[in-house]
């Protein structure tokens, strides 16, 4: 039995664990059909031609996994930013930890979509939001079909959220290999204020694949920051599909970390529905190996007098490959649109590779769209100038590096996060020298 | 302290340096003039490890011990500087981190413990004003967006910082203004030791009426094929190098 005949077979053993007269149930089982139409991407669709699932599909994965797992704090506390306040919604094997946990009623919600889908208290939000922006595609879709779980954020108009909050799935490896579902729904209120942190993490080898679907809604005047921290082994897959919509004034930045995995598929989505909406989509990507990642970004301009800026930065060694497929559609009202993309790639390695492409769609005429990308080697000039200084190559390599990607690092507001991507940076680049720059 | 034998290079399969020979001691100053094409660029590089160029014959003894083999940033923390021609623009790194980390890796490589933070900012501040630079220009990016004096003069900075034992200035005067110059020449002539040694590649004799040479010697076609005192300087420029290149033809 495939993957997709395996899910599809598993629906009854789900229903028995939700409830099924719900306006969300129906919404779940028409997401199904979809599915079991489309099925799972292959290479024939345009947006999948150069990334392949088929390998990671191969796994016989467990789908629900049981009970809960238990970890110790100790063990996990690295892949925390623990040097500062924060909330906490921590998933185990795909169940909530409380153990790990830090969540709040109190003025705002940060707590669980399963209470949210389920109880009377949260049905209007539910019934506004829920699966409003996510798009019917195959993996969003499947998700759909599955959505049980994940973070339930609410701000309410004019709460700023002090405290940044984690969103963290661990997977124990306690199954031979792993599927998980999550997802989540963030909503921020008229001029609301929110800061994410987002980590998924296996603790062992056993295969794991994440089909992940985050809905974020950015009322007017709010701002939301999300930094997606991607630094999983070797063994463990993500698709990542997450799906922002903006109203008027609103600020909304992601900023995606990639340095480990298997097969990473980042489909990042941004719908401006308002004026003088500001869209920041950031990355580095720094991976070797056989490592694969795949950056799909899409801002959609719809209203006139908004930006947009797209920053990613990808260093590429040994036999990795990448893509960055950036799609900016500016549509015929959207005049005054300034929309800014940017993606430089550095390989190291000879037989790495990169797929670059930017994709404007432009229907209006008064518009200010850049697009540039670059894929270079590093300087040989600069390495033997800082090695005549008597810095050695490779620690004048990952300083080149470093400064290659600082760009992007210059925009992370919470200094801890800054701090932790630094370091990752450095021990990514096997050099033990801090970065200040 | 620096002693060349019989040295020949090659880039490419291109022959540059013919049989270079040179003797540089403690306490003196040596300027290397000659041509274009005539490879005295080629010898800073060579001398200072860059790897296009491939050592084919020959010695490059540095205090008695033959370097050519070793890695350029093996060579700095043994004491050799080069001032290049054309600094290399590096975005995103400052001028304070840059020097930073090039002082604390040569550190490491003797095995001491980086410099504390202090001593570190006093030294960058008494050195800073010895080449007149402003505060500001420590914060900006290296080399990005810098006038061709502030390349050079941030060079001279940063050989101060390093305090090398052999520092070769190759055409640092070149892009100068007379005051730049000035303020650069005097930078090198308070650095000056009678344990330290300078080579200084130029066209003109300009910078020399600063940095007055003990040496000079003529490079032509990869060898050195004249020396003299200081005053050959004032004679090839007054003359030009044609007589030269006769003398080593006949």
């Amino acid at each position: 039995m495939d993957l997709k005949e395996k899910l599809v077979a598993s629906y009854v053993a789900f229903e028995n664990d939700v409830n099924i007269n719900s306006d969300v149930h129906e919404i779940r089982t028409k997401a199904l059909q979809n599915f079991e139409e489309l099925g799972f991407p292959t290479k024939k669709l345009e947006a999948w031609k150069y990334t392949s699932l088929n390998s990671v599909l191969k796994q016989d994965y467990s789908i629900f996994p049981d009970n809960e797992a238990a970890i110790e704090l100790a063990d996990v506390k690295k892949y925390f930013i623990h040097d500062i306040d924060t909330y906490k919604i921590i998933f185990i094997d795909g169940k909530y930890s409380s153990f790990l946990s830090d969540t709040t009623h109190d003025e705002m919600d940060i707590c669980l979509l399963s209470s949210a889908l389920e109880k009377p208290k949260y049905k209007a939000v539910i019934e506004n939001y829920f699966n409003k922006i996510a798009e019917q595609d195959n993996l969003t879709s499947l998700n759909t079909a599955f959505a049980k779980e994940g973070a339930y954020i609410y701000i309410p108009r004019n709460v700023e959220v002090e405290k940044p909050i984690q969103i963290i799935n661990f997977t124990t490896g306690k199954e031979d290999a792993t599927m998980l579902q999550p997802r989540n729904l963030i909503v921020a209120e008229q001029n609301a204020h929110v800061q994410i942190i987002e980590r998924h993490q296996s603790l062992t080898s056993n295969p794991v694949l994440t089909n992940a679907v985050t809905e974020v809604y950015a009322a007017k005047d709010a701002t939301v920051d999300i930094y997606k921290i991607q630094n999983d082994n070797n063994n463990a897959s993500l698709v990542d599909n997450a799906y922002i919509e903006q109203k008027s004034n609103s600020i909304v930045s992601v900023h995606t970390f990639s340095f480990g995995g298997n097969i990473t598929r980042n489909n990042l989505n941004f719908y401006q529905r308002g004026e003088h909406i500001d869209s920041i989509l950031k990355g580095v990507t720094i991976i070797e190996g056989k490592q694969h990642i795949d950056h799909h970004t899409l801002v959609h301009h719809i209203e006139p007098n908004c930006e947009s800026h797209q920053d990613y930065k990808g260093i590429y060694d040994e036999r990795s490959t990448a893509v960055f497929n950036g799609k900016v559609i500016v549509e015929k009202e959207a005049q005054k649109t300034n929309a800014y993309q940017q993606n430089n790639n550095v390989l190291v390695s000879d037989k790495a590779t990169i797929n670059a492409k930017p994709q404007l769609e432009i229907f209006a005429d008064d518009v200010k769209c850049s697009h540039g990308c670059t894929i270079g080697q590093l300087d040989d000039d600069a390495l033997f100038y800082m090695q005549q200084r008597g810095i050695p190559k490779k620690e004048a390599k990952a300083l080149l590096m470093y400064a290659f990607a600082n760009t992007v690092l210059e925009s992370v507001k919470i200094p801890e996060v800054k701090q932790r991507i630094n370091k990752l940076i450095a021990n990514k680049l096997g050099v033990n020298i801090g970065f200040d720059l | 302290m620096l002693k060349i034998e019989n040295l020949h290079a090659n880039i490419e399969d291109k022959s540059i340096l013919k049989g270079l020979n040179l003797e540089v001691k403690a306490g003196e100053i040596h300027a290397i003039m000659g041509p274009n094409g005539a490879g005295k660029s080629t010898m800073a590089s060579v001398i200072a490890g860059k790897e296009e160029y491939e050592v084919t014959e020959g010695t490059i003894e540095l205090n008695g011990e033959d370097i050519s083999e070793l890695a350029p940033e093996e060579r700095a923390h043994n004491g050799v500087f080069l001032s290049f021609q054309y600094p290399v623009e590096i975005p995103g790194v400052t001028v304070t981190n840059f020097i930073k980390t090039s002082i604390n890796e040569s550190r490491k490589a003797q095995g001491l413990e980086e410099m504390p933070a202090k001593d570190m900012l006093k030294m960058i501040r008494e050195k800073s004003e010895l080449l007149e630079i402003d505060r500001k220009f420590l914060s900006r990016s290296l080399n990005e967006g810098f006038s061709g004096g502030e390349k050079k003069r941030n060079e001279i900075f940063q050989m101060a910082m390093l305090e090398p034992k052999l520092a070769i200035l190759d055409e640092t005067d070149s892009g100068l203004d007379i005051d730049a110059l000035r303020i650069v020449a005097n930078g090198v002539n308070k650095l000056k030791s009678k344990d330290n040694a300078v080579i200084v590649i130029t066209h003109y004799q300009r910078l020399l009426d600063y940095i007055v040479p003990d040496f000079v010697h003529v490079l032509h076609d990869g060898k050195i094929v004249k020396t003299g005192d200081a005053s050959l300087a004032l004679e090839l420029e007054a003359k030009g190098y044609d007589w030269i290149k006769e003398e080593v033809n006949s």
